[in-house]
C-alpha cells in the first residue's frame, strides 16, 4: 500500500490514496466503515453455507441437491427427498391451509347430492370456483371460455336449450359417457323440392316461417313414414332428449344458423343443408370418466348446470 | 506530496460513550421515550369487548386476513387504507423535517429511543463517561468481563423484550406467551423475536450511531428537505468564538468583560458539548450530516451557561437565517404546501375509515357470454355478485332488481343468501328479459338488502346487454 498525501491545493482537504494520473488527477480517500467490510465477509459465508444447504451449482446435466431434506408424497408413499421450490410447491398443494381447506369441501361435494349442493350457496360458490378451472383446462377449447359454443359445431351451453337433457344428472351422465349426435342424411330419401317443403314446415315450428302449402307439404313428410322425422323430433317437433334429438320450436339454433341469416330463403338454405346431409361423426363429446376423477365430474356438472340454463 | 501517513481503506469506528446530562431537552426525550415505551410494551396487553371472540384491542391477525384496532376493524380489502397512513406519514415527516428539522431523529426514531434506554443501561453498570472510558481500555479482567457481562445480558434481556413484544401484535398476547415458553408458538413467532432480539442488541447496543450515519435512509433525505429557515441546533459562532476565539476560563478569562476586553468568546472550551453527543461530534464545527437534533449539547451547554450565570442559548435551536440576524419564518410556501396535502391525506382518509361500509358489494357482468339468446326468445344476463360481510354475526341478504321492467331475477334455489360471520360469499345472478328494439344496452340496479339487524340497502348499478 502507498502512503497517502494530503492536497490541500483544492477546496477541500480530503486524504487521497496517493494515485495520481497525467500529473494531477488524484483519489480522494473516503475509506469505507470496517463493520462494512465485516458485512460484505458475511456475506461470502452465507453464499458458501448456502451452497451446501440447497440446490446451487449446474453439474454437468444436473446439480449440486443440496442437504435439507423435505417430506412429499409421491405414489401415496412418504418420500424424503432433497429440498427444493418445486418439491415445496408439491408438498404446499396437500398441506397448506387452502389446500387442507380444498380438501374438506371437495368431500363435503363428493358426499352430496345435487340437489344438496344446488340449495348450498357455499358449496355452490365452491363449485362455481372449482369448476371454473376445470371448465377452462377441459371444455373451454371445444364449448367457449363461457360455454357459449360455437353454431354448426359445439353446442352453447349458457342457454336453456338441451340437445341430451339439462337436469344436473343428465348433464352428469353427457360428461361421465360422451355423447354422439347423429341425424341420418336424407339426399336420397328426398328430392330437392321436397326437402324444400320439409324446411319450410321446420321453420314454420319456431315461428320463423308462415304457415303454406309448401309448409304443409313438408308436415306431411315430418309427420310421415317416408320422412319419419318425427321419430326422434316428435310429433309437436320439441325434441327427444334420450336421442339427442333437437327441440325444433324454440328459437335456439344449436347447427343450422338460422339467426345468422337475413332472408327467409336463406334460412331455408341452411336447414335444407343440415337436412340433406345429415350429422355424421361431427357432434361428438368425448367420455370423460377415465380422465377426470368423480369429484371432479359432479363440480363440472354443478359448474355446466349453473352456465345459465340449467334445468 | 506524500506525508507518510499510510492509506486507511477501511475506517474502524470510534466508540462513542455519551455522558449524561440534565436539562428541558434531556426531560423531553424522556418523557416521550416513557410515553412510547409504555404503549409499546402494555398495548398488545390491552383488552378490548367486540362482538367476535377476539378480545385484544390492537391485533394484526395476518391468518383471517383482518386488522382490529380499537372499535374499528380492518379488512383485506381496505388495503388503500395502509396507502392513505403512508401518505400521511411522509406529509407528516415531510412537513416537520422542512420547518423543524430532524425532530422524527432526535426524539422519535425507535433507534434514538432504543439507544437512549442501552446507553442509560450501560451506565448503570459501568458508570459515567469517564468510567467507561477507562473500562475499555483497561485489560480483560474479571471486573471488566462482569460489567460487559451484566450490560450485555441486559442489552439481550431488553432485546428480546421488544422482540416478543412485537410478535404479540400478531396474535393473541396471553396465549402467545404461554405457547412461546414451552415450545409451542408458531415458529414465525420464535423467528421474529430471534431476528429483533438480534437486530436490537446489534443495533442499540452496538452499532448506535452508525445505523443513523451509514445505513438509514431518511437521515439523508430530510437533510435535503433543509432551507435557511429550518430551525437547526447551532452553535453561535460570532458570540462563542468573538475574534480571539474561545478560550478556557482561566485567570484574566473569568468575567464576561475581562474576555471581551481580550476578545475571547463566551465559549469556554468545556467540551461538555461533544461529550454529551450521541453520536460523537462537536456542533461547533457547524450543520453536519451526523447531527440527529436531539438537542442534548444544547442542554449540556445550557447547564454550563448557568453556572457560570451568563445567558443561554450559546448552542441553541436557531436557523441559518437567524444566526445572520434573520427573523423567524415558519410560513414558507412549502410548509404550507405540505401541510395543506397532510391536511388532505388526513380528511380522506378520516372521511374513508368513518364510512367503512359493514358489508361490501360488488358486481361485476360476466362477460363470456355477454348476452344469451333463451329458447322462448328472452335474453339472459349474467352477474356475478360478491358479498363480503365483515361483521361477526352471520347477515342475511335479500337481492333483487330495479329499473328493469318485466325482468326475471334467478339467483339458483336461493331466496335469500346468509353469509357466515366475517365471510365472503360469490353469487351467480341470472337476469332474463324479453328482447326490446330499441337499446342494447340498458343500466338498471341491483338492490341488496340486508335482512339481519339493522336494515340496509345497497344500490349497484349494471348493465343489461342485448346481442
Amino acid at each position: 500500500m502507498s502512503d497517502a498525501s494530503t492536497d490541500k491545493s483544492g477546496p477541500t482537504s480530503v486524504q487521497t490514496t496517493g494515485h495520481a494520473w497525467d500529473g494531477d488527477i488524484q483519489e480522494f480517500n473516503n475509506p469505507l466503515p470496517r463493520w462494512w467490510l465485516w458485512s460484505f465477509y458475511a456475506t461470502v459465508v452465507f453464499a458458501i453455507l448456502y451452497w451446501f444447504l440447497y440446490p446451487a451449482w449446474p453439474v454437468g446435466d444436473s446439480w449440486t441437491r443440496g442437504m435439507s431434506d423435505t417430506t412429499i408424497v409421491r405414489d401415496g408413499q412418504e418420500v424424503d427427498v432433497r429440498w427444493n421450490t418445486r418439491y415445496e410447491l408439491v408438498a404446499d398443494m396437500r398441506s397448506s391451509p387452502a389446500a387442507q381447506r380444498q380438501q374438506e369441501y371437495t368431500e363435503l361435494v363428493a358426499g352430496s347430492s345435487f340437489e344438496e349442493i344446488l340449495n348450498d350457496p357455499e358449496m355452490m360458490a365452491f363449485a362455481r370456483s372449482v369448476g371454473n378451472g376445470l371448465f377452462g383446462d377441459n371444455c373451454a377449447a371445444c364449448h367457449g371460455r363461457g360455454g357459449q359454443g360455437v353454431v354448426g359445431l359445439f353446442p352453447n351451453l349458457a342457454d336453456d336449450d338441451w340437445l341430451w337433457g339439462g337436469t344436473p344428472e343428465t348433464i352428469h351422465e353427457t360428461l361421465v359417457n360422451g355423447r354422439n349426435g347423429f341425424m341420418p342424411a336424407f339426399e336420397r330419401t328426398f328430392d330437392e323440392e321436397q326437402l324444400s317443403d320439409v324446411a319450410e314446415y321446420v321453420l314454420t315450428l319456431s315461428g320463423e316461417a308462415q304457415s303454406s302449402e309448401a309448409s304443409a307439404r313438408g308436415a306431411a313428410l315430418f309427420q310421415g313414414e317416408e320422412g319419419g322425422c318425427y321419430y326422434c323430433h316428435t310429433k309437436e317437433g320439441t325434441g327427444l332428449a334420450s336421442q339427442g334429438a333437437a327441440n325444433l320450436t324454440d328459437g335456439i339454433w344449436s347447427i343450422a344458423d338460422v339467426p345468422g341469416q337475413d332472408t327467409l330463403e336463406g334460412k331455408r338454405q341452411v336447414v335444407m343443408e343440415l337436412v340433406r346431409n345429415g350429422v355424421m361423426g361431427s357432434r361428438v363429446m368425448p367420455a370423460w370418466k377415465d380422465r377426470l376423477s368423480e369429484t371432479d365430474i359432479k363440480l363440472l356438472a354443478v359448474y355446466v348446470h349453473q352456465l345459465g340454463g340449467g334445468q | 506530496m506524500s506525508d507518510g501517513v499510510p492509506v486507511q481503506l477501511y475506517k474502524p469506528r470510534t466508540a462513542v460513550y455519551p455522558r449524561s446530562v440534565k436539562g428541558r431537552y434531556r426531560y423531553l426525550k424522556y418523557s416521550v421515550l416513557a410515553l412510547a415505551y409504555g404503549v409499546y410494551f402494555l398495548l398488545p396487553w390491552l383488552r378490548w369487548e367486540r362482538l367476535s371472540e377476539v378480545d385484544q384491542a390492537v391485533l394484526f391477525d395476518i391468518e383471517h386476513r383482518r386488522f382490529y384496532l380499537f372499535d374499528l376493524i380492518v379488512d383485506a380489502s381496505d388495503i388503500f387504507w395502509l396507502a392513505g397512513i403512508l401518505v400521511i406519514a411522509a406529509m407528516l415527516l415531510f412537513f416537520v423535517t422542512g420547518m423543524a428539522g430532524r425532530v422524527f431523529c432526535g426524539y422519535f426514531c425507535f433507534q434514538t429511543l432504543w439507544t437512549d434506554v442501552f446507553v442509560l443501561v450501560e451506565r448503570l453498570i459501568q458508570g459515567e463517561r469517564p468510567a467507561r472510558l477507562r473500562l475499555a481500555k483497561a485489560p480483560w479482567n474479571l471486573e471488566k468481563v462482569r460489567k460487559l457481562g451484566i450490560t450485555w445480558a441486559l442489552w439481550l434481556l431488553i432485546g428480546f423484550l421488544t422482540g416478543l413484544t412485537f410478535t404479540l401484535y400478531w396474535g393473541d398476547a396471553p396465549t402467545l406467551v404461554s405457547q412461546f415458553f414451552v415450545g409451542a408458538a408458531p415458529f414465525a413467532a420464535y423467528a421474529t423475536t430471534l431476528f429483533l432480539t438480534a437486530t436490537t442488541f446489534v443495533f442499540a447496543g452496538l452499532a448506535r450511531e452508525q445505523v443513523c450515519t451509514y445505513m438509514c435512509p431518511y437521515a439523508r433525505f430530510q437533510s435535503v428537505m433543509f432551507d435557511r429557515d429550518t430551525l437547526i441546533i447551532a452553535y453561535d459562532r460570532p458570540r462563542g468564538e468573538n475574534s480571539a476565539g474561545r478560550h478556557k476560563t482561566s485567570r484574566g478569562y473569568r468575567s464576561r468583560e475581562e474576555r471581551t476586553e481580550k476578545g475571547a468568546g463566551d465559549c469556554v472550551d468545556c467540551g461538555y458539548c461533544v461529550q454529551v453527543c450521541p453520536t460523537g461530534i462537536d456542533i461547533r464545527n457547524g450543520l453536519q450530516l451526523e447531527c440527529i437534533s436531539c438537542g442534548l449539547c444544547v442542554d449540556a451547554c445550557n447547564s454550563i451557561m448557568d453556572k457560570l450565570e451568563w445567558p443561554r442559548g450559546l448552542i441553541r435551536y436557531t436557523s441559518e437565517a437567524m444566526l445572520e440576524g434573520g427573523k423567524p419564518r415558519f410560513l414558507k410556501p412549502k410548509s404550507v404546501g405540505y401541510g395543506v396535502a397532510l391536511i388532505a391525506a388526513l380528511a380522506m382518509l378520516g372521511t374513508s375509515v368513518a364510512n367503512q361500509d359493514p358489508f361490501a358489494v360488488t358486481i361485476s357482468q360476466i362477460r363470456q357470454p355477454l348476452a344469451v339468446r333463451l329458447s322462448d326468445g328472452r335474453i339472459q344476463n349474467g352477474y356475478e355478485i360478491k358479498l363480503n360481510n365483515k361483521l361477526m354475526e352471520p347477515v342475511r341478504f335479500h337481492i333483487r332488481t330495479e329499473r328493469l321492467p318485466d325482468s326475471e331475477l334467478d339467483l339458483g334455489k336461493f331466496e335469500e343468501i346468509r353469509v357466515g360471520p366475517g365471510q365472503r360469499l360469490r353469487v351467480l345472478a341470472h337476469v332474463r328479459r324479453e328482447p326490446s328494439g330499441d337499446l342494447d344496452k340498458r343500466t338498471f340496479d341491483f338492490v341488496v338488502t340486508r335482512l339481519t339487524g339493522e336494515q340496509r340497502e345497497v344500490r349497484r348499478s349494471a348493465n343489461f346487454h342485448q346481442p
